[in-house]
């Protein structure tokens, strides 16, 4: 599997990604600037936690509108695999590659612990190593990630399956407890929890690895 | 010319900072305020554009860049 992860100004879990693929992967992603207006064919595109452009205007708002988000879509456009994580998810829904929006947390506070999700969808690239309905735990570290979208395409979302993770405790008030979402095509996924910060390597049980297992197994 | 935007959650969606303002207010003994909505005011100056494209090319820019229209509502203010 051939990957690569988008470094912004202010990503910082890009290495953490990169060390996650290359644990699983064997091989080195490419890390590409924002600035790059194209990239070379790979198979997964990670868009990495952090305060890209240190979160001016709003969560993932330039992001959204840097040179390299257009070679991110086209990769999409043509079925390539888009994961979001945290920041990633923002910068997934301001550009309106995933619908909805992350809000500031209900409790106003910053929440950094670890979190049980249920996984909802085992059908997918991203999931498709999890046993139906499984708790796992991965940690979040973010203040906006209050999943919200209108009543319209909330019951979009949720009619045509596009939950993937649940939080079993709401943490930041998110609507319907959605912790992660994937596009209606299934090749484009955005979570707030990290977990490639959850491979087993800080006392945690690894709950992470199986994500990018999943994603190898579907590319191969 | 100068343009200024006033961006706000549009009404009905959950405003937890609207909500803590409003607390603390309360908090000093503020009990007539029932209620506070927290938003962005920016100012945009700009040239070589007459009042009617300013305010059609201001709203364009709310549109595609300083509001997240899923949450968010704009209003746009032109000044000579």
């Amino acid at each position: 599997m051939r990957t690569a992860v988008i470094v912004f100004p202010g990503s910082n879990c890009d290495r953490d990604a990169a060390h996650a693929l290359t644990m699983v992967t064997g091989k080195q992603p490419a890390m590409i600037w924002h600035r790059a207006t194209e990239m070379s064919a790979v198979d997964l595109v990670v868009l990495p936690g952090g305060f890209a452009y240190g979160d001016y205007l709003r969560p993932g708002a330039m992001a959204a509108r840097s040179p390299i988000l257009r070679a991110v879509r086209e990769h999409a456009q043509k079925g390539g695999l888009v994961a979001g994580i945290c920041n990633g998810f923002q910068v997934l829904t301001e550009s309106k590659m995933l619908p909805g929006v992350l809000m500031r947390n209900a409790g106003l506070k910053f929440i950094c612990k670890p979190v049980e999700l249920e996984v909802v969808r085992t059908d997918t690239p991203f999931t498709n190593k999890y046993d139906e309905a499984v708790r796992i735990q991965i940690p979040v570290a973010h203040h906006d990630g209050n999943y919200f979208a209108q009543a319209d395409e909330l019951e979009r979302l949720e009619g045509q399956g596009q939950v993937v993770f649940r939080y079993c405790d709401n943490p930041n008030g998110s609507i319907n407890d959605i912790a992660g979402i994937i596009n209606e095509s299934g090749n484009i996924l955005g979570m707030m929890p990290h977990p490639e910060r959850a491979m087993g390597q800080n006392g945690d049980q690894g709950d992470g690895q199986l994500f990018f297992k999943s994603l190898l197994d579907a590319v191969g | 010319m100068k343009a200024i935007v006033h961006i706000a959650l549009k009404p009905g969606v959950l405003d937890p900072q609207g909500q803590a303002i409003t607390g603390a207010l309360h908090s000093l003994g503020f009990d007539e305020v029932t209620g506070a909505q927290q938003g962005k005011v920016i100012e945009l100056d700009l040239q070589g554009v007459d009042r009617a494209s300013a305010e059609e090319r201001v709203e364009a820019m709310c549109s595609k860049l300083l509001a997240n229209t899923v949450i968010e509502q704009f209003s746009v203010e032109i000044i000579d």
